[in-house]
């Protein structure tokens, strides 16, 4: 009895008593199923995806050979690259501003203590679990010139029609009015945590000193949100910088290009123009945008959690 | 005691968890009035898409085509685009194709994913720093940069229009297993270490220990897997040509084009298309907000 109680160790001795070739050999085997498919699934195509860059490789097989990087410098001289990085670049600018700020306003709203909660936010946020081709179906509809209810609104109102998907100057925002409506409630969700986590001993304090509830969202609210803040709106450019579905299936990038996203670009290089390598350069080349976003977001919030 | 404390999640969403989002009753002031009003004038604005695609579906193609644009259709509601829709579509083999599809990717996410989490939480093992950064770094990794070399890589396994096309290269979330180890950080080791001196293998603390403890963020991993795997359009799109195989998305895509300006029909195929999830949602409402605001910062 005494002996098998001795040669138990003792709690704080456990993670040096036990075996260390026996915890390699574990942590490993719990390891392995994750890295097999995260070496075949991920790592190897995103190494081959830069070799593939680097040939001429075609779907047709035509040119398997290393070339160099010629793709990337035929990439960087392509205006059609640069037209659509460019339309990328143009929908992450004027869809992050309403994206957040929409779901900022949503989550204030609903904070100030409205009854049947659930019921704001199953309206509010019901549109992001819609697949992307529900979306377009739904608002492609919408906006039809002739049938659609938004220009009857308009008409209705005495204001002329707009030919919105079919207009280069307005298809982007027509994108972006339906990008809001389908994802806002993501991030009306992340703001409505965070507001609730606020401890409401800030608020007592100030009502105390007679702040209103418009001081007391200026002063204390928004100060409080500012992590929550950074994050959304760096998560949100992340996401927009990758836009595709939507204006695939509304656009299909037109009219005239005015609205084809680089992901676009890449795909029908790739898969259109059955041009591989040069595809997998331009993917490169997005990619390295995408670094220099994450690589600022990680900065950020390493200083702010140092 | 030890089990209360256990069974939280992350710190931020302690409190929202005990508040269940629920705000104290207050009176009716002017501006409690008027943010009531705001948040009404968006919630309309915000459902008008959906009665909108109900009545127009809701019509006939006739009347959905008519230059008067109607709430109130002259020649009353009819479901016939629905039965044409079920009659003619291919809607329910898209749904379960969808449906087992983003199952067979959401269980082999948590599985592999809740391993090596526990690896990463729990084992000194050799290597575990430069494996945990290697994962870490991983999570920038943007899905577009990967169509190219993955579908060459399905062409070369032979795997095109198979549904382990669609399936596998969806398992691998980063995010989600750095979600689950700062989860599994944060419950007690004593538990475990009694187990230890009871002789448990590894494998059974953890399938007898530690997942039991951490229901809640694996049912928020699994929310946040399944909602982007059901819904998800560009690697489904391009894995497969395969008719027998399209998930609802890509399925949809092709309605456009076979059922030309059937405008009722398109709506019906869009609503039947999002039922399924809006259903889920309406019966499981506080688990899936609860989820995406765990998981939500860490995701995408």
């Amino acid at each position: 009895m005494s002996t098998s109680t001795l040669s138990r160790p003792r709690p704080e001795n456990l993670r040096t008593s036990l075996n260390r070739s026996n915890n390699n050999l574990s942590g490993w085997a719990f390891a392995t199923p994750f890295l097999v498919f995260f070496l075949v699934f991920l790592v190897w195509p995103i190494l081959y995806g830069f070799y593939m860059s680097l040939t001429g490789k075609s779907l047709t097989g035509a040119n398997d050979s290393l070339i160099g990087f010629a793709n990337y410098a035929e990439a960087l001289a392509d205006a059609d690259m640069w037209h659509s990085l460019g339309n990328t670049l143009y929908f992450t600018v004027i869809s992050t501003v309403p994206l957040v700020l929409v779901a900022l306003v949503m989550a204030a709203l609903l904070n100030v203590g409205l009854p049947a909660q659930w019921l704001w936010r199953l309206s509010y946020f019901a549109p992001y679990l819609l697949a992307s081709t529900v979306v377009s179906l739904f608002f492609t509809w919408m906006y039809n010139p002739q049938l659609g209810l938004i220009n009857e609104f308009l008409t209705g109102i005495g204001l002329p029609r707009v030919a919105w998907l079919n207009d280069p100057n307005v298809a982007m925002w027509a994108i972006v009015i339906a990008t809001l409506w389908w994802t806002v409630g993501f991030n009306f969700l992340l703001y409505l945590a965070a507001m609730q986590n606020i401890p409401a001993q800030h608020y007592e304090a100030a009502s105390l000193d007679g702040a209103g509830a418009w001081r007391q969202f200026f002063s204390i609210t928004l100060p409080q949100l500012t992590p929550t803040t950074v994050m959304i709106v760096l998560l949100q450019i992340l996401a927009s910088l990758k836009i595709f579905d939507q204006v695939y299936q509304m656009t299909a990038g037109g009219p005239a290009g005015s609205t084809r996203p680089v992901v676009q670009y890449i795909f029908e290089t790739g898969f259109t123009g059955y041009r591989l390598g040069y595809s997998a350069a331009i993917s490169y080349i997005f990619f390295g945008l995408i670094v220099v976003v994450s690589v600022m977001q990680f900065v950020i919030t390493r200083r702010r959690s140092a | 005691m030890a089990t209360a404390t256990i069974t939280r999640p992350a710190p931020q969403t302690t409190q929202a968890r005990k508040s269940g989002f629920r705000q104290p009753r207050r009176k009716l002031t002017i501006g409690r009035i008027a943010a009531i009003v705001v948040a009404g004038f968006i919630a309309v604005l915000w459902l008008i898409p959906f009665a909108w695609a109900t009545v127009t579906a809701f019509k006939s193609e006739t009347d959905a085509a008519a230059p008067d644009v109607t709430w109130v259709p002259p020649s009353g509601f009819t479901p016939d685009a629905f039965v044409k829709v079920f009659q003619d579509g291919n809607i329910p083999l898209w749904t379960w194709n969808s449906l087992y599809t983003s199952a067979a990717i959401t269980a082999i996410t948590l599985v592999i994913s809740a391993l090596v989490a526990y690896a990463l939480s729990r084992i000194d093992f050799k290597g575990k720093k430069v494996l945990m950064t290697v994962i870490i770094a991983s999570i920038i990794i943007p899905p577009p940069v990967l169509i190219i070399p993955l579908f060459y890589q399905m062409l070369a396994l032979n795997l095109v229009d198979t549904s382990w096309a669609i399936i596998l290269p969806q398992v691998i979330h980063p995010a989600m297993v750095f979600v689950l180890k700062k989860f599994f950080d944060q419950i007690p080791r004593e538990l475990e270490e009694a187990a230890v001196m009871d002789g448990a293998s590894r494998l059974r603390i953890f399938t007898q220990i530690i997942l039991p403890l951490s229901r809640p963020i694996l049912a928020a991993v699994a929310i946040f897997v399944f909602i982007g795997a059901w819904n998800n359009f560009l690697w489904p799109f391009i894995a497969t040509n395969d008719g027998g195989l399209l998930t609802l998305p890509v399925g949809l895509q092709t309605i456009k084009s076979a059922y030309g300006i059937q405008y009722a029909q398109n709506m019906a195929s869009a609503l039947l298309a999002a039922l399924p999830l809006i259903l889920v949602f309406l019966f499981f409402q506080r688990q899936i907000i609860k989820g995406v605001a765990t998981t939500g910062l860490a995701g995408t």
